[in-house]
């Protein structure tokens, strides 16, 4: 009886394990499915002409140069907007504010800020700052809505590696007689920067992947030049994307899958070098 | 320390309680400013008529201005997308973080944190030039972009949040919750399901809020592939609209200051509101796991 028993519960163990290991698999491997799909049918429109020529015959051909500058730049000034912000914000997290009721709604408010829905940053940036402060459909505005939505990321991961510096560094440069502020400079952030850059780098590729913040806040349709400041609207890849593959027709594939391939090669380097950065960083660690 | 130290110190102290404050302040602003342009458009239209009424028409005249097809056809492509990512992604998490070891698991977790990198616009591409083509065979129907094909990219895009909550979730629960299910003679797998999901409840429910929050709030993919109509759906197999695409597809083509740039923004209101609240419950919950 009892033989008949275990016998059923471990062939029932059995297929729920194989069930699992299944939508594994299927989870998986779906990213793998998605840039190889990509990469198969993408990587013969990538030439020397694709990435540095301006786009011609309404898009149809030529290169898509001015959409990938457009991206670096928005995302350059994305950084420069957000690294700053993001890492005093985490300073005063960890190392300045108490825990208290403040840092409470402050942790709240970081949730809620990494759930609001992209397309709303849009309106929020097409709200505050291409009319509110006048900039304009420009590359600032887009990179000051980019750079919000990116906070959060930037202030977790930032906590995290500040977090992570062992309490002896700052009880030694306290007895030593430094500042508050001389203790974080000196004992703390030089030892906390892999950790906040490896937060950064996967923040921003995910703002470089991004479409819909952009949609009213930079991006221009068409535009066969490079921006001329920070006040010029943009082309970006994302952007460029969804314009080939639903506004214009008769575009050959090719041409969607090399752009989307371009994208996809942009955004996984940026997870790639986080990721070799985390792991390069953590092998020298030596606390 | 000199009076000029002290000095520095006190600016860069106030500037680091700023930024600490900040996250607090641009939530408050992204409300006031959505408050802001949207909330004129409740003079000429009533909220019921706003929340309830079933025709979306902002363009004729007279313009009308009801979100209830729209408000479905997120309601749909979400449970949609639910239906298939929850009980799979629940499945990936047990999977990882109770069976699968060393390299294995850590391929495994690479390439499901991978999709999460993967932009939505490109998925969005692929939808449309893969799978609107696949569904409109399967199912012989005169489009492929419909709400079926949303809830099936979503899908995907909510499981890479499903599966690393989940994880933790699982991690959390005690070695020794395991180890006496064990020994009372239980399989791993009736272990599984009897103390450790029951154990975990919270953190997973926490997951799925946070998932479906993503799915709520994607915009680029769901507005390629969804076919865009703003029509009260009754299958999965129509094209519908979602809030987010509608923001998406009609700002450009909007008047500043018009009825419709006022009520695209009253949309965005209700969104910075619905994921409010899924944050704010799947907040409750993670903390409820940590209590």
């Amino acid at each position: 009886m009892a033989g008949s028993y275990w016998r059923r519960a471990l062939r029932n163990q059995r297929v729920a394990f194989a069930a699992l290991f299944g939508a594994t698999l299927l989870v998986a491997s779906a990213s793998a499915v998605v840039i190889g799909v990509i990469w198969v049918r993408g990587w013969r429109a990538l030439s020397w002409e694709f990435l540095t020529a301006m786009p011609t015959q309404g898009m149809r051909a030529g290169g898509i140069f001015p959409a990938i500058i457009g991206t670096l730049e928005l995302v350059g000034l994305t950084v420069l907007f957000a690294l700053p912000m993001g890492v005093s914000a985490a300073i005063y997290l960890t190392e300045y504010a108490a825990d208290s009721w403040v840092t409470r709604v402050v942790r709240l408010a970081i949730v809620n800020l990494s759930g609001v829905p992209s397309v709303v940053y849009g309106l929020f940036g097409l709200g505050v700052f291409v009319i509110f402060c006048g900039f304009g459909t420009s590359l600032i505005a887009g990179a000051l809505t980019l750079a919000i939505m990116t906070l959060p990321v930037i202030i977790t991961a930032s906590e995290e590696a500040l977090r992570s510096v062992p309490q002896s560094f700052r009880e030694v440069s306290y007895s030593l007689g430094a500042s508050r502020w001389q203790t974080v400079r000196h004992a703390v952030l030089p030892f906390a920067v892999p950790g906040i850059m490896t937060g950064t780098i996967l923040g921003i590729s995910r703002a470089a992947g991004e479409t819909a913040p952009i949609l009213f806040t930079v991006a221009a349709f068409y535009l066969p030049r490079l921006p001329h400041s920070v006040f010029d609207q943009a082309m970006a890849l994302p952007y460029h994307l969804y314009v080939i593959t639903t506004q214009i027709p008769n575009i050959p594939p090719g041409r969607r899958y090399g752009t989307a391939l371009v994208l996809l090669l942009l955004v996984l380097s940026l997870n790639l070098s986080a990721v070799m950065l985390r792991a390069h960083f953590r092998r020298k660690r030596q606390w | 320390m000199t009076r000029g130290q002290r000095f520095r110190e006190g600016c860069i102290e106030g500037l680091i309680r700023f930024s600490g404050l900040s996250s607090i302040v641009i939530v408050v602003l992204i409300f006031l400013f959505l408050l802001r342009e949207g909330i004129a458009l409740f003079h000429t239209v009533p909220l019921g008529d706003f929340v309830m009424g079933q025709r979306w028409y902002p363009i004729s005249e007279p313009p009308r201005f009801g979100i209830l097809p729209l408000l479905l056809g997120s309601a749909v492509v979400t449970a949609g997308a639910a239906v298939f990512s929850v009980p799979i992604g629940v499945a990936s998490a047990l999977f990882i973080s109770e069976i699968a070891k060393g390299w294995v698991k850590e391929a495994l977790k690479t390439g499901i944190e991978l999709f999460a990198a993967i932009p939505s616009v490109v998925l969005g591409f692929l939808g449309i030039t893969l799978l609107a083509p696949l569904i409109r065979q399967v199912f012989n129907l005169p489009t492929g972009l419909t709400a079926l094909t949303g809830s099936i990219t979503l899908a995907f895009m909510a499981m890479p949040t499903i599966v690393s909550i989940t994880e933790d979730a699982l991690a959390a629960v005690p070695r020794g919750y395991r180890e006496a299910a064990l020994a009372l003679g239980a399989t791993r797998w009736q272990m599984m399901v009897r103390v450790l999901l029951p154990a975990a409840g919270s953190g997973i429910l926490a997951a799925v809020m946070l998932g479906i929050g993503r799915v709520i709030g994607e915009t680029m993919a769901v507005m390629m592939v969804t076919g865009n109509a703003p029509v009260i759906p009754h299958t999965l197999l129509r094209p519908v609209r979602t809030l987010t695409a509608t923001i998406a597809a009609e700002m450009g083509e909007t008047v500043r200051g018009s009825d419709h740039y006022v009520a695209l923004f009253a949309i965005g209101i209700v969104l910075f509101v619905i994921s409010f609240m899924i944050n704010l419950i799947a907040d409750l919950f993670l903390h409820r796991e940590r209590a």
